[in-house]
């Protein structure tokens, strides 16, 4: 059992620096998800951590030793790879046992090992089986009991879920919780999919552009997100970001082209004059009254998921030509039940707390409403 | 195919069989000419059929040979063959093995330099580099042993490259989780790369120990003792007698024997060979 510490760990490939600087504690036993976009150092990051990238500046130490200096052997971590990197000529049994025996563990150390393994994960039938023989959910599942036999401190996944089909991906994200849950653990996992992401972490840590922009559970990710980016990047369909401008005394919000966002009861002096960018998730968009309505939207296009639906379309005034359109694509969530063809407009008020405010240039977020 | 005409798979076995019949009749008539006897020869006609001096004949160019061209038994020139087959075979595969291993694995300081020289004395073919290759053997005092016979045929350079190119195939994951799993540089070889490239080195041996086999120019120039006569080269010598005719029957039973143990590999490796020639292991 271990926690993972990161101290200013930078690297960079020749004079390009992938990552900028990571700062972190993970507890012993925590699951921790590492999500962004492809190229944003993810990966770089688990790599590092495992021993097969070095480390260009800082330290990374694992249950309290500083492990910069150490072959991936001797860190006691196991991997699992988004190929799997199954041995293909050894059978599942001996794929498994190849890192004890080179530990020089005893045979029958090894034995009840991989039998505990295999049966933990459903495998105790095709021990003797090639990895061409088995199907990629198999095939996942060998390379997990491959990791659980070297009983690590630490668990570095990889994608591990990517090359699967969409059911045996939220099969194999169960049982990876289920497995992480009772060995309890400490484990690092990278992806690249935002669901994994906030239904396997105990915290999330949201990397862009080498740069960790926010480390926190999912759900306070999803609601206090620290910057435009994370907004964008975590919940599904993504935020709906609108240009806006504060009045000059912080008591109305309007966007650019004139629409009113929100008025009551809203202080936000120290911002007073400011342009921001709004966002707001579909999901926060309630149908209303009239009466209550802060938005209208003329619907352009609607995409029925049975239980919900998705309705695309333009702001509008809410009275006047609709050619005064925003030109931002706003989408909303409704329920499946919800009546809604193209050409309705459609009267909307955000919830409570559900606007988020952010600073145009720099993108950090500055307030709710 | 999936059309079914008559005309066109007549014709097309037809242009096999002729196929097979041009290949084969020489073989053929080699085989009944070992089976007569010398006089046999002097009509200048030779019967379709084979004679009854089978075993004299071959019983005599196993253990003699010919006494006119040294009286060298073919037996032993193909033991010399074997023993000059298999260490080419074998020495060229453990040292492309390895260098393809190095310049695909290891970053170290001239490693390009390294491949590119490997891969440019593709362009220097035995023959080419002969004269400098001799002397250098005849400093080292390797004429007339099985070092000097095999040891310069070793260095491969097409081996070294079909090597490389299998090894670029073998996922990058693959090294990383063996490394993982603890396994250092010759061990990560010895426990994965070799047993892949199983079917690979099955296909090189069967090229290579047919390649040492029919050497023919080097060992002429590097042997003078009989007793390490190669077959290949052994035959021309019983052929170019002087002061008498070619014993044909002998010569002829020497070349059938000659061909045993090339067609033999082939057909006992057939199945890898083919295999390590059109798929790689996944």
């Amino acid at each position: 059992m271990a926690e993972i510490g990161f101290a200013g760990v930078k690297k960079s490939y020749g004079d390009t620096r992938v990552i900028h600087g990571i700062d972190m504690q993970i507890a012993d036993g925590e699951f921790v998800v590492i999500v962004g976009p492809s190229g944003c150092g993810k990966s770089t990051l688990l790599r590092m951590v495992a021993g097969l990238e070095t480390i260009t500046e800082g330290e990374i130490s694992i249950g309290g030793r500083v492990v910069n200096g150490l072959e991936p052997k001797d860190r006691d971590i196991a991997m699992v790879f988004q190929n799997y990197a199954l041995y293909p000529h050894m059978s599942v049994y001996e794929n498994m046992a190849y890192g004890l025996k080179i530990a020089k563990m005893s045979k029958a150390e090894i034995e009840q090992r991989v039998q505990a393994a295999a049966g933990m994960l459903e495998l105790g039938h095709l021990l003797q089986r090639k990895p061409r023989q088995l199907s990629g959910g198999q095939r996942q599942r060998v390379a997990m009991g491959r990791a659980i036999v070297r009983d690590p401190s630490t668990f570095l996944f990889d994608e591990p879920l990517s090359n699967l089909d969409a059911k045996l991906r939220v099969q194999m994200r169960l049982e990876i919780k289920q497995l992480q849950r009772r060995l309890g653990t400490t484990s690092l996992y990278v992806t690249h999919d935002q669901v994994e992401a906030m239904t396997l972490a105990d915290r999330l840590i949201v990397m862009n552009a080498g740069v960790a922009e926010q480390i926190d559970t999912p759900m306070a990710i999803y609601e206090r997100p620290a910057s435009q980016f994370v907004a964008g990047f975590i919940g599904s369909p993504a935020m709906n970001f609108l240009p806006a401008e504060i009045s000059g005394d912080g008591r109305r919000l309007s966007l650019t082209h004139g629409l009113d966002l929100r008025s009551q009861g809203l202080d936000l002096g120290n911002l007073g004059g400011r342009t921001v960018r709004v966002g707001v998730r579909p999901e926060h968009l309630r149908l209303v009254d009239t009466a209550e309505a802060e938005l209208h939207l003329l619907v352009r296009l609607v995409e029925t998921l049975g239980a919900d639906l998705l309705a695309h379309g333009h702001l509008v005034p809410a009275e006047g030509a609709p050619s005064e359109a925003a030109e931002e694509i706003v989408t909303v969530r409704l329920p499946g039940v919800a009546r809604v063809r193209e050409g309705d407009t459609l009267t909307l008020r955000a919830a409570e707390d559900s606007l988020h405010l952010f600073d145009p240039e720099t993108g950090k977020r500055l307030a709710d409403v | 195919m999936v059309e079914n005409r008559p005309l066109v798979t007549y014709l097309s076995h037809g242009i096999l069989l002729a196929g097979i019949l041009v290949v084969a009749f020489p073989l053929w008539m080699a085989f009944v000419a070992s089976t007569y006897p010398p006089e046999a020869f002097n009509t200048g006609v030779l019967p379709l059929w084979p004679g009854d001096h089978f075993w004299e004949n071959y019983s005599t160019a196993l253990s003699a040979g010919l006494q006119a061209a040294g009286g060298v038994p073919v037996g032993l020139m193909m033991l010399n063959s074997t023993v000059m087959a298999l260490a080419i075979a074998i020495g060229k595969i453990a040292i492309s093995l390895l260098s393809a291993y190095a310049v695909v694995y290891f970053r170290f300081p001239g490693r390009m330099l390294c491949f590119w020289t490997i891969f440019v004395t593709l362009m220097l073919p035995v023959e080419v580099r002969i004269l400098p290759t001799f002397e250098v053997v005849a400093d080292l005092g390797m004429l007339n042993s099985y070092a000097g016979l095999s040891i310069p045929l070793i260095a491969s350079a097409t081996a070294t490259f079909l090597f490389r190119q299998f090894f670029l195939t073998v996922p990058d994951e693959l090294v990383e989780a063996a490394r993982i799993d603890g396994a250092g540089p010759l061990r990560f070889f010895k426990d994965v790369l070799m047993p892949l490239s199983r079917t690979n080195i099955a296909a090189l041996f069967v090229i290579l120990f047919i390649y040492g086999w029919n050497q023919y120019l080097w060992p002429l120039l590097i042997t003078t003792e009989e007793s390490f006569y190669t077959v290949v080269m052994g035959i021309q010598r019983m052929v170019a007698v002087p002061d008498s005719e070619p014993q044909w029957h002998v010569v002829m039973a020497t070349a059938i024997l000659a061909m045993i143990p090339p067609v033999f590999v082939v057909i006992a490796m057939q199945r890898l060979f083919v295999r390590g020639l059109v798929e790689t292991e996944k």
